[in-house]
């Protein structure tokens, strides 16, 4: 592939550095990407489900994953991955992505791994053919398409480097700083680059200056190569190699830093862990040499590049192979940017009508419409138009928890309240908190634990035993007078309706084997109405293609147990105005059905 | 830098508590102290009994070879082998208690190139081992491109660089297997080593190589040792560890120092300070003073922009003005930046330049990717509140150019703060070339 990024590239970012994250999204906004570069985080240690970023003035946000094998699941088309990990994990991180397969380049910022490390994580990378970008680098970048990270610096020297569209060099450095050096000088002096990577200051790096500077040789954007090279190993050497054989064509200007090290013994460090010469051939001033040698452009000294690079851009220019640029106009970031303190996925009030997710209300709420009830439940609480089978069992589920007489302890609070002289909101809220686990909240419970069962494949038995560990008793299951043989008719209703409209029901299926097996210990040991619920509520959404994660996302959110509070709202209302219509006094609970053993406080 | 090399005790120590792993069907007895004088020996013998029952070999063990030609091994009093205790305790006393001349390259027995002059400090002291120069073997292993590479001869000891076309050559790729490594090795073991000795030898050279893999030497030697059926003798060993594989290796490695090499100057209490605080930033710190009395001093920012300082200096001064070497970059927090500032002006203010002209302070820096100017900036303000006094005592020119997140604020802070103390200072950002600053200092 001879270009390394393209507009529509996409990367995951792994680790949560959200001032780099932000930075390449203000470069997305600034050549007018379509989709943010960045298509998912991976933050192992957040409970957040994503991280708001600007994208100009406006906040897009950018979903977080618990580990890279999440985020490339849920993000396919990522094909970078930019591994933020520190020095001690990297190495694990990037392992993890090349199993995984499906990234085209890795870019590794750690510095100091250790290095037999870094050199199994590079071999193995080569063997599978994906770049590595680093370790220890700030990155690569390709003007107008993609930009990784902090590269470049800020907003401004981006553009003011020229770094915000292509130009016509390609640039290779191991330095993170002088790469911006660098691609400032070209601005300058030339039109810019087209690609340019810092391949990292660490002795072992994955890909070096020849597999970036092959890759510019067959990219057509390239017509000159900008080397930027360091005293120590034979990278170098590589290059001229390639150039004495005819491998690369292209004009290549070369400097090698470091000549300063000829002065000092091996005691004296300079630079990069890279930075090093062991022996003659590994100085800057014998790479120089031989770059030269060869016909590289080789300057005088590192003072004299701008000149260097002018003449051979101008050479090229006045021979037509480079064009002139017409400037294309960018998005100018806003310099004061205020973040939202919410956020709203459902519905819109702003515009000439408010809107259910795309839906105006005027197109949902009359008859004519086609909508129901169910069908703005379904968008306003989960985001999606449900077929109409799915509708009707929301509706279903509404009507057959709408009720269940006085004597239940919501009910019961709900008209005590009333009957206080309070208002219909106070009333209501009073039953409402009534609802909870011993009250309603078998719905919820129900649908976890069969759920739990049956995706670990638990005999009703085993699963019978689990409960008994756990200490609890089978939410979903038992009934007051109900039995096998005296069914409770609202579950044998929806039970009936599942069985004609759902195209399958394997919850519902094994939870009635785990009731044969209650049954047989107690007779009213049935699958209740709120167990019913529950477990048809998951095979709905199985149906439906939501994923295992998504359900228990609904489940944990509480949305089960929210449509018995919707529900029963409505019965909770007719007690309400029941008790209004019938002006009922002040309740007093008499005292004789009260147990009283008080005994005198005991005095300590 | 991630390679440095470690005393020979140390590299002893390291194989020794791990031998069982690596070396099953072998026993070393780990008969090594290390003394930095007669006294010390004298002490470890009343533990280690065995300094007082054999005879011994001492040497120093300060991380050079050619200890041998340089007169420097003590295996003899009279005659080979009869190195008393009373002896090794008196020639290590004489040897450390003055300055010795070291050559490091031998041409025969006849030293090239020049000497280097320093006290010896350490000395390591072990039994003499009796042996013939059949027994003796060479091992080393490293890293050699992107392969590790592992060298194995039948002549060993002194001669092994003389006999170099001898030594067998085996590289492996990283990524090679134990089983495919113990194959290699096995087809590979040098037809000079003695019929009797070659299934000792392989199974030694596997169990060595591992050793150097998976403790994360980067350098590992041994020449000679010495086989004698299941016994091996390590009687001189050369090892340099990955130290950024330190975090992984703190169990394996135990306490393991990294020394100057003889002859260097010892690291100044700046300069150690500057490493500390290295080791505990995210950010990097690294000084080296070069020339304490020179005149051109550097403050600059990333690791290639420091390269490149240095490259100009030394190009348009000489390296004779160059007093230090070193870099801030990573993102420095004020109060690290801070620190490292006022440890480069405390070197520099201690005293006027010896031709009494000014000094020149290079605050450098190419455009950062994402470390904040002015919050650095910040730190070397501070740095300059507290020895404003000092610097214009002793009289410098300050030359500053940055580019980069914040610059101009930063630029605008550095320059007011100057004025302000009655500093010279010169301030120019990214529209000018990175190192033009040092031709206008020099051109003052």
């Amino acid at each position: 592939m001879a270009q390394l990024y393209t507009k529509d590239t996409q990367a995951i970012f792994w680790n949560n550095n959200s001032s780099a994250i932000q930075r390449m999204l203000d470069y997305d906004y600034t050549i007018k990407r379509k989709k943010p570069s960045v298509a998912g985080i991976v933050a192992p240690t957040s409970s957040s489900k994503f991280e708001k970023f600007f994208y100009g003035s406006e906040e897009i946000m950018i979903p977080l994953y618990k580990n890279t094998t999440e985020a490339k699941a849920a993000q396919p088309q990522a094909d970078v991955l930019l591994n933020f990990a520190s020095f001690r994990t990297a190495y694990d991180v990037t392992m993890e992505a090349l199993e995984l397969g499906g990234f085209k380049s890795i870019m590794v910022t750690a510095e100091g791994i250790p290095e037999r490390l870094a050199r199994k994580m590079n071999a193995t990378a080569r063997a599978k053919k994906v770049t590595i970008i680093g370790p220890a680098t700030v990155g690569a970048i390709a003007p107008g398409a993609f930009k990784i990270a902090n590269i470049g610096g800020t907003i401004e020297n981006i553009v003011q480097s020229k770094l915000h569209r292509a130009g016509s060099c390609g640039l290779v450095t191991r330095s993170g700083g002088l790469f911006n050096e660098l691609s400032n000088i070209i601005a300058i002096n030339a039109d810019g680059i087209a690609e340019g990577v810092a391949i990292g200051g660490d002795r072992f790096v994955g890909s070096v200056f020849i597999d970036n500077l092959l890759r510019m040789e067959a990219n057509p954007a390239v017509k000159y190569m900008l080397l930027l090279g360091e005293v120590g190993g034979t990278e170098e050497y590589k290059v001229i190699e390639a150039v004495k054989s005819g491998k690369i064509k292209k004009p290549i200007i070369a400097w090698c830093i470091g000549t300063i090290a000829k002065y000092y013994d091996s005691g004296v460090q300079f630079g990069h862990a890279g930075a090093s010469a062991n022996g003659d051939m590994e100085t800057a001033e014998a790479k120089n040499k031989a770059m030269q040698e060869v016909g590289i452009h080789v300057p005088a000294s590192f003072n004299d590049l701008p000149e260097i690079i002018s003449a051979v851009y101008h050479e090229l220019h006045a021979e037509g192979i480079i064009k002139d640029i017409q400037e294309p106009s960018i998005n100018v970031c806003p310099s004061v940017r205020k973040s939202k303190q919410f956020i709203c996925t459902i519905s819109d009030d702003r515009g000439d009508e408010a809107h259910y997710c795309g839906y105006p209300i005027s197109s949902v709420a009359t008859p004519d419409t086609g909508f129901t009830i169910g069908d703005v439940m379904s968008i306003l609480w989960f985001k999606k138009r449900y077929p109409r089978w799915a509708v009707d069992f929301l509706e279903t589920v509404l009507k057959t928890v709408a009720d269940h007489g006085p004597a239940v302890s919501g009910a019961h609070n709900a008209k005590v309240t009333a009957r206080a002289g309070k208002d219909v909101i106070s009333s209501l809220i009073s039953g409402l908190l009534t609802i909870g686990p011993r009250f309603g909240g078998a719905i919820d419970g129900a649908a976890k634990y069969f759920k739990y069962a049956k995706d670990n494949n638990l005999t009703p038995a085993e699963f019978l035993n689990h409960m008994k560990k756990e200490g609890v008793p089978i939410p979903g299951i038992g009934h007051r007078i109900k039995s096998l043989k005296n069914p409770d008719l609202r579950v044998e209703g929806l039970k009936k309706f599942a069985a004609a409209n759902f195209p399958s029901t394997p919850l519902l299926d094994y939870a009635l084997t785990v009731e044969q097996l209650t049954t047989s210990k107690k007779e009213n040991l049935i699958l209740n109405v709120d167990g019913t619920i529950g477990i048809l509520m998951v095979d709905m959404w199985r149906a439906l293609g939501y994923k295992d994660e998504e359900i228990d996302v609904f489940i944990d959110a509480g949305a089960l147990n929210a449509f018995f509070i919707l529900g029963r709202s409505i019965g909770f209302i007719g007690h309400i105005l029941d008790e209004k219509r019938l002006a009922m006094p002040m309740y007093r609970h008499p005292m004789d059905d009260i147990l009283y053993d008080v005994q005198l406080a005991e005095q300590i | 830098m991630a390679q440095k090399a470690i005393r020979e005790f140390d590299a002893k120590s390291i194989l020794a508590k791990h031998w069982d792993k690596y070396f099953p069907g072998f026993t070393y007895a780990y008969e090594t102290v290390m003394v930095q004088n007669g006294t010390e020996l004298k002490k470890a013998a009343k533990e280690k009994t065995w300094l007082k029952e054999k005879t011994l070999v001492a040497k120093p063990d300060m991380l050079f070879g050619k200890r041998g030609k340089n007169g420097l091994v003590l295996f003899k009093d009279a005659k080979p082998g009869d190195v008393s205790l009373a002896k090794a305790t008196s020639w290590i006393d004489e040897k450390s208690s003055q300055k010795q001349s070291v050559y490091f390259s031998f041409e025969g027995d006849t030293p090239t190139g020049e000497a280097k002059v320093d006290m010896l400090t350490y000395f390591i002291v072990e039994p003499f081992t009796p042996h013939s120069q059949e027994e003796e073997y060479y091992i080393s292993a490293t890293c050699v491109g992107d392969d590790d590479v592992l060298y194995m001869s039948a002549e060993g000891g002194m001669e092994v660089e003389e006999n170099w076309d001898k030594v067998v050559e085996v590289a492996f790729p990283i990524t090679a297997t134990e089983e495919e490594i113990a194959a290699k090795i096995k087809k590979n073991i040098p037809k000079d080593v003695a019929k009797n000795d070659k299934e000792a030898f392989a199974e030694f050279a596997i169990g060595f190589f591992k050793a150097y893999r998976e403790l994360n030497f980067a350098y590992l030697e041994i020449n000679p040792f010495v086989l004698q059926g299941k016994r091996v003798e390590l009687l001189d060993m050369v090892a340099k560890l990955d130290d950024t594989a330190g975090f992984m290796m703190r169990e394996q490695w135990g306490e393991v120092e990294y020394p100057t090499s003889f002859g260097m100057e010892e690291k100044s209490p700046e300069v150690l300070a500057i490493e500390d605080a290295d080791s505990k930033s995210g950010a990097s710190l690294k000084l080296t003073i070069l020339k304490p009395d020179a005149r051109i001093w550097t403050m600059v920012a990333g690791g290639g922009a420091s390269v490149v300082y240095a490259d100009t200096i030394a190009d348009l001064a000489g390296i004779e003005d160059l007093a230090n070497y070193g870099e801030y970059s990573g993102g420095p927090t004020t109060g690290e930046t801070k620190f490292y500032a006022e440890t480069i002006l405390d070197l520099m203010t201690r005293s006027k330049d010896a031709k009494g002209r000014d000094k020149v302070l290079i605050i450098g820096g190419a455009i950062a990717n994402f470390t904040d100017v002015a919050k650095t900036f910040t730190g070397i303000i501070q740095a300059f509140d507290n020895y404003a006094d000092k610097m214009k005592k002793v009289g410098i020119k300050i030359y500053v150019r940055r580019g980069g997140p914040n610059y101009e604020k930063g630029l605008k802070d550095i320059k007011e703060a100057a004025d302000r103390l009655g500093l010279y200072i010169e301030v120019y950002g990214p529209e000018t070339h990175v190192t033009d600053i040092v031709r206008m200092a020099l051109a003052k």
